[in-house]
């Protein structure tokens, strides 16, 4: 019959809209504003899962985020993992189906591991399943394990979306205390940010039928959130869940079913001048034989089904308590046509007026549940009273127990603040507060309403007063004095008993696995979890973990205060990785640089690679029908023969200005600069203050107090911090100014024999000749009508003139440049040759043989490490290290016995090529056009005095002999780039 | 992610920064410390639970560089210290 | 010991359970001991049980301010692999997987350890340069690392559906690491636990050291904790991020500092990946858990932090990441997260020697420790009762500082 337990009027779901949804492929109805766990409900369907080691048929328990058993799989495109059917809002066509059962929810042949279960009890895998390995049992226990199957396939439609928000107020949770404080600091003209998980505002409220002001809450609730709708001041978020409270009131928001289609969740970072924490409590289980069976369930969850969904889970109801707050049900239950076949109260004195709300029903004090019969639907219970053990059967088909209320603490001990425990409440509530924090109402511990209107008006109002804000609030707020008693009832003496207890209903923690948990010594309230896996769940144990607590206390004689809970963490609640990822996507992440000739090189063909610090660069132009290696030997032959051009923009450079530029370049390098020229430069050496090589790159006098400096594109923002922080604290009197300019100047760099004929080719006012523009000079002028600043700078070992033009005109020049250098065979030169071109020459690139443990002297540079100077950044360290007299690796050749043998970079040397501890590594190995054979460089040690000998290279199949020679292949002299 | 008080732009999110290292002893001259001096001066620095003193350079901002006390348990920033 | 095995398990199901003796006694604390070791964590544990097992010190405490197991071993992705670049480092490493592999049988408790490949998915040619480097080094030592195709990086992860050729982060290749492994970190700080106590090594949780203390000829004579004091001529700090929080009270100054590395869980699901990921471009890499859940971590935040949380902007940046190349994980949930803090060395390089105050010793330093847990413990226990370094650790040295001789495991310049 549809919608069979359904009631005929009330709840807040509207009737007019009919939804159909399917379950495990059978179609039903429901309305608009159930959950699915609540349209499942209303068509009797019982039975919604299995739980995931004995497979025991599991019901719907609770009504919101605390459900520890109906979790789901959407189908579709909703697929999202798991989702709990509590908190599933149902929506036209969903399609879901339970996990972990085969083959259906309701005949489930995983069930046959009862049969096996005093086998397997908690930890049962650390003292078995070893032998021959774990390899033999993984896979199987891998797949019965894991819940619902990860989405396949990301969201076809709609995106993720983030956003920043600041405040002066956050509160988090919109019932009565929420609600209150929202209320109050929006009139007080506060910048306020309301949210609340649930679909709409009223938190307890939704599911009570309480009153305030002689009128049903709800209406209050309704004024409430339309007052506070017009405030401009005010924002108010539902069904947006703040998940996570980190460092300096930066609180975390997930918001979901946005009105825009096209998103489908929002993040919020809010940073929050005060967070008011109104996140209610939530009820938590008893702990009794067979507590898992089907329509088992949490008192305020029946209830909540009554009174917000309309919804009746069952007629004969048993419920079993150990508090005041079940008793309020007895109305409710008793209006929906729902009999009352017993109350059950493990107390032995229970409050007058709480007694007196069950007139006319039987109260079983002193007593508890013993056992619930049914294994799909509950049939009975066996109640027995404590003293006597006398036992009597009632026959029932729901049972709706309360073990008291769990204040939500989790934000405000994700915030750092401390807990306690409340023996009045016997709950954890709220203690310290680290950051600027309250909590308030039933979250801190105040579960009435009278009380918590009057705590939540003193804590806002001091917290408006904090921020200079006042407001007169006088509004009636009249409602009934309920009151709380609670005796701790943490499980229900189980020692003798043979069905299983449940603590955690998820991972079937029972109470044998915590006995025997204790039992072996894991007795921290931390290795009780983990051993028993209890409270790890996707509900992170929030209705059963007081339970583990409070038996652990019992049992270890001592109060729950000292046992202490596990660590809550965030999330809260799960959140998808979608939202807290917001608007990462594609090029947003990591954006990668380019230059103005960057899409010329695409045309072009360019095979183009992501170099460092995200710079886009070719790596080689291949023509049609060229392998790697013909590219670029192509290019090499060019530049070696005629010219070549390559875009040198990526690399860093910055403009430096001031008095004490010389000095601080003095200070920074290793050579001394500070006696170049204007329109002179020099190649430096940048240590870092542990003598490590740093950067390399050329530094230039522009005039005076004006200085050019280049990095390798990679390490640009690393100098940029260096030299900051030493002119910020070490140096704080020396005028220098640095500007990054980057971005600023591009240029197209031409190198090779042909080079100087080329530049003049294209019109120049700069006198090109050798003496007036000698090699590591600097001139200004125009090429090709063009405003630029070019610099005799090599990094090929071949003439070259670095052009720098403004980035505007970088496209134009370089297009000039391959029309006119068409004459003189020019090619455009990718990363690839430029790094045969310099392995040729053995100039020094940083990614290859710099490896940490060689300085300037191993590599033959010794001559760069200024003795003039009495200090610069990293000549203490050097020496520091040199003073070892350990043996050192030296950069040497390597020129392969047979030329057609390319050694792998990386490979090791070692002694005659023996499996042993390696001597030195190949740090480059390129195919050389201009000797005809593979040519290397290497780190190897005592490296400068074994030239003319044998290295020996391992891999792992063979071993290469090469002769060790100086590094350089070309030009020894150095003639050609400064020609 | 710390609400850092530039001296300048008072107070803004940690992506704006960058982190610049603790502060440590001055840079000793090398010409005069001894080997061990300088080793020190290298490679050990305050690592307090409690409050450290720390460099932040408002790269994406106004460029100042300055110094804060940053408690290392709680993150609480204790004060801000312009550094020029 | 209580043998676990199936037959053992059997038996006791007959007889409720109850049988089972606890893994480890709590003794109360003596006066003196022979070896007292300071944290009850992965090297703790394990120096521990070699001390008893392989030189027969068991005249031995483990004191720990909290619950045992409790630090990083805890809140580990439990990642186990060999695959470093330096001479120094990779024996010792490929030692420990080895042990790793044969600690089930040893300890008598199942550590659930899973061989698993770790593929190293590579955006960019210069880490492809450097991986490769390693390989053939990790060659000689027996450590396997091979380079795959994009598309055998594919078939080995299917899930991996992004970093396509037109995407922002193409990936261009992989390489291959058998010799790697997950297992239950639980499971290796108990075993190891129990072991040990076996032998006659004392567990003593609850017992905070408030200071160490030295004698009047300068060295170690023992500590004082809570509990009162206790004495040793040998004494073992094994605590992590806390190490100069303990060795400054015996006036020591080391050169470490303390950071933060957090760790996420996903919500569990059927089995989907049966390899390690590591995309160290892009700064994460996971493995999945026997339970379903997605086990995925990053590299520490800047700055010196005790305070183990998590740091929203590193934390959201390492999950774009994720995403871009693995878009169908947008919809999957995060389960829970964390922090644990670590102290870093100048180099990088983990510490393992005697201190300047003689009997003090000191294992810290480690950034990647868990997979360093069995071969720590040994080299460490093997100091400890030679009084001479085991060579596989030698040159983890505190000397290496004093002419900043590094061992620098990034093999480039340090870009610090």
């Amino acid at each position: 019959m549809d919608n069979k337990n359904r009631l005929k009027d009330g709840g807040r779901i509207d009737r007019s809209s009919v939804l159909k949804f399917s379950f495990n492929g059978q179609n039903y109805n429901g309305f608009k504003g159930d959950t699915l766990a609540s349209a499942l409900i209303a068509n009797d369907v019982m039975v919604t899962a299995r739980s995931f080691k004995y497979h025991r048929p599991r019901g719907v328990i609770g009504i919101g985020v605390e459900e520890p058993a109906s979790l789901v799989e959407l189908m579709g495109e909703a697929a999202s993992g798991n989702n709990l059917s509590t908190t599933v809002l149902l929506k036209s066509g969903l399609k879901a189906k339970s996990i972990n059962c085969w083959p259906s929810v309701d005949f489930d042949l995983g069930a046959i591991t009862q049969i096996f279960s005093k086998f397997i009890p908690a930890g049962f895998y650390y003292k078995t399943f070893k032998w021959p390995n774990w390899h033999l049992f993984e896979p199987s226990i891998r797949k019965a394990a894991g819940l619902a199957s990860a989405p396949k396939s990301p969201p076809k439609n709609g995106h993720f979306e983030s956003r920043n928000a600041h405040c002066d107020i956050l509160i988090i949770g919109s019932g009565p205390s929420g609600l209150l404080a929202a209320l109050i600091a929006g009139r007080a003209g506060a910048n306020v940010f309301l949210i609340d998980q649930n679909s709409e505002a009223g938190g307890s409220l939704l599911n009570l039928k309480l009153e305030i002001n002689n009128k049903p809450a709800m209406s209050w609730v309704s004024e409430v959130v339309s007052e506070i709708s017009k405030m401009p001041n005010v924002l108010h978020l539902q069904n947006s869940t703040a998940w996570a409270y980190r460092e300096h009131n930066l609180v975390i928001v997930n918001q979901r079913e946005i009105n825009d289609s096209s998103i489908i969740e929002r993040s919020w970072r809010v940073r929050t001048g005060k967070t008011i924490i109104a996140a209610g409590a939530m009820e938590r289980a008893l702990v009794f034989a067979n507590n898992d069976r089907p329509g088992v369930m949490l008192a305020s969850a029946v209830q909540g089904y009554l009174n917000r969904y309309a919804v009746k889970p069952g007629n004969n109801i048993v419920i079993f308590t150990n508090n005041d707050s079940a008793y309020t049900c007895i109305k409710d239950f008793q209006n929906a046509g729902i009999k009352i076949a017993a109350i059950v109260d493990s107390r032995f004195e229970i409050p007058v007026n709480v007694l007196r709300s069950a007139e006319g029903v039987d109260v079983f004090s002193g007593s508890i549940i013993k056992n619930v019969t049914g294994y799909k639907k509950v049939t009975s219970v066996v109640i027995e009273s404590i003293v006597d053990k006398k036992s009597e059967i009632i026959v029932c088909d729901l049972v709706a127990h309360s073990g008291g209320w769990n204040p939500t603490v989790h934000l405000h001990s994700q915030s750092r603040g401390t807990v306690r425990f409340d023996e009045k409440i016997a709950a954890f509530v709220p203690n310290k507060d680290v950051q600027n924090a309250s909590s308030v109402g039933a979250c801190n511990g105040n579960f009435a309403l009278i009380d918590l209107f009057e705590e939540t008006k003193v804590v806002i109002n001091k917290t408006l007063a904090d921020i200079n804000l006042y407001i007169e609030f006088d509004d009636h707020l009249d409602c009934e004095a309920e009151t709380y008693s609670i005796v701790p009832l943490w499980n229900t003496n189980l020692s003798k008993e043979k069905s299983k207890a449940f603590f955690d209903i998820q991972n079937d923690v029972t109470y044998d696995d915590v006995q025997l948990a204790l039992r072996e010594g894991y007795s921290n309230v931390e290795h009780v979890k983990r051993y028993t896996t209890g409270g790890m769940g996707f509900d992170q144990g929030k209705t059963g973990n007081i339970n583990i607590i409070g038996t652990i206390a019992m049992q270890e004689g001592v109060g729950l205060g000292e046992v202490g809970t596990t660590t809550f963490r965030s999330p809260f609640t799960p959140v998808s990785f979608g939202s807290i990822s917001g608007v990462r996507e594609g090029s947003v992440i990591l954006p990668f640089r380019h230059t103005p000739v960057t899409q010329w090189n695409h045309d072009k063909g360019a095979f183009m690679y992501e170099a460092g610090a995200r710079w886009r660069r070719p790596g080689y132009f291949p023509k049609a029908g060229e392998d790697f290696q013909e590219a670029v030997n192509r290019e090499c032959r060019a530049v070696r023969t005629g010219v070549g051009v390559y875009d040198g923009s990526p690399l860093g450079k910055f403009e430096l200005k001031g008095k004490h530029v010389g000095e601080f370049l003095d200070l920074i390098y290793t050579n001394v600069m500070s006696s170049l020229s204007p329109g002179n430069g020099r190649y430096g050496l940048m240590l870092s203050e542990d003598g490590l090589i740093f950067d390399d790159g050329v530094a230039f006098r522009v005039d005076e107090n004006r200085w050019l400096i280049s990095t390798s594109s990679g390490h640009s923002d690393g100098v940029n911090h260096h030299m900051e922080k030493i002119l910020a604290f070490d140096r704080p009197e020396w005028d220098v100014k640095i500007t990054g300019i980057t971005n600023q100047w591009n240029n197209a760099t031409i190198c090779g024999p042909k080079a100087r004929d080329l530049l003049a080719k294209l019109g120049t006012d700069i006198d090109l000749s050798q003496t007036a523009f000698p090699f590591m000079a600097l001139r200004e002028g125009l090429v090709a009508n063009i405003p630029a600043r070019v610099i005799r700078v090599s990094f090929t070992g071949e003439l070259s003139f670095e052009i720098n033009v403004s980035p505007r005109n970088l496209l134009n020049l370089w297009e000039k440049i391959m029309e006119i250098g068409s004459e003189f065979g020019i090619l455009p030169v990718g990363s690839e040759a430029s790094h045969v071109l310099r392995v040729e020459k053995g100039f020094l690139s940083l990614g290859h043989e710099v490896d940490g443990t060689v300085d300037a002297y191993d590599l033959g540079m010794g001559w760069i490490m200024s003795k003039k100077k009495t200090d610069f950044i990293g000549k203490r360290s050097v020496h520091l290290r040199r003073d070892l007299k350990k043996t050192r690796r030296e950069l040497v050749g390597l020129l392969p016995n047979d030329p057609n043998e390319a050694i792998p970079e990386g490979a090791p040397i070692t002694p005659e090529g023996q499996k042993r501890a390696t001597e030195g590594f190949t740090t480059a190995c390129v195919w050389s056009v201009v000797n005809d054979s593979w040519v290397g460089l290497a780190l190897l040690e005592r490296g400068h005095s074994r030239h003319g000998e044998t290295a020996y290279v391992r891999l792992q199949d063979k071993v290469i002999r090469a002769k060790i020679v100086p590094p350089v292949f070309h030009d020894p002299k150095g003639q050609l780039l400064r020609s | 992610m710390l609400l850092i008080n530039c001296p300048f732009c008072k107070n803004r999110n940690e992506t704006e920064f960058v982190y610049g290292g603790p502060v440590g002893v001055n840079r000793p001259d090398p010409n005069i410390s001894t080997d061990t001096e300088w080793v020190e001066y290298l490679t050990l620095v305050p690592n307090p639970t409690g409050p450290v003193q720390e460099y932040w350079w408002h790269a994406r901002g106004c460029g100042k560089w300055f110094a804060i006390t940053r408690n290392t348990v709680t993150h609480d920033i204790l004060e801000t210290q312009d550094g020029q | 010991m209580q043998n676990y095995s199936l037959f053992s398990l059997a038996k006791n199901a007959f007889t409720g359970h109850r049988n089972w003796q606890k893994a480890w006694r709590s003794p109360p604390l003596k006066d003196e001991y022979d070896v007292i070791i300071i944290g009850a964590g992965g090297h703790g544990l394990a120096t521990a049980y070699y001390l008893a097992s392989e030189y027969g010190i068991t005249n031995v405490a483990v004191l720990e301010r909290g619950w045992l197991g409790g630090g990083n071993v805890a809140r580990n992705t439990v990642t186990v692999r060999s695959n470093y670049l330096r001479d120094q480092s990779i024996p010792f490493y490929v030692k420990s997987v080895s042990l790793y592999e044969g600690l089930t049988k040893n300890l008598n408790f199942n550590m659930m350890h899973s061989k698993r490949t770790m593929v190293d998915v590579v955006h960019n040619y210069p880490k492809m340069r450097d991986l490769r480097r390693r390989q053939l080094t990790m060659d000689i030592y027996g450590s396997s690392y091979e380079q795959i195709s994009t598309e055998q990086v594919r078939k080995l992860i299917p899930a991996l559906t992004g970093g396509g050729a037109n995407s922002r982060l193409p990936i261009i290749g992989g390489m291959v690491h058998k010799d790697a492994g997950v297992n239950r970190h639980d499971a290796v700080a108990w075993g190891y636990a129990r072991a040990a106590d076996s032998l006659g090594v004392e567990m003593h949780q609850q017992t905070g050291v408030k200071s160490l203390i030295r004698g009047t000829n300068g060295n170690i004579e023992g500590v004082d904790t809570v509990k009162g004091i206790v004495k040793a001529k040998k004494v073992i700090v094994s605590v992590s991020g806390h190490t100069t929080t303990l060795t400054e009270t015996a006036g020591l100054r080391l050169p470490l500092r303390t950071m933060n590395l957090t760790a996420f869980v996903s919500e569990p699901i059927k089995p989907l990946v049966d390899v390690i990921v590591n995309c160290s471009d892009l700064g994460f890499y996971f493995s999945q858990s026997d339970k379903g859940e997605l086990v995925i971590g990053g590299a520490p935040d800047s700055g010196q932090s005790f305070r183990r949380d998590i740091k929203q902007h590193v934390f959201e940046d390492t999950v774009g990441a994720m995403l871009e190349l693995f878009p169908a994980f947008k919809k999957l949930k995060l389960l829970r997260q964390w922090g644990g803090h670590l102290d870093i060395t100048p180099d990088a390089s983990p510490i393992m020697d005697e201190t300047s105050v003689s009997g003090l010793y000191v294992s810290a330093g480690w950034w990647g420790g868990y997979k360093a847990i069995p071969a720590g413990g040994l080299t460490m226990a093997h100091q400890v009762a030679t009084n001479s370094p085991h060579p596989l650790m030698a040159d983890f040295s505190f000397n290496r500082f004093k002419n900043l001789d590094y061992i620098l495991e990034t093999g480039t310049t340090t870009a610090r």
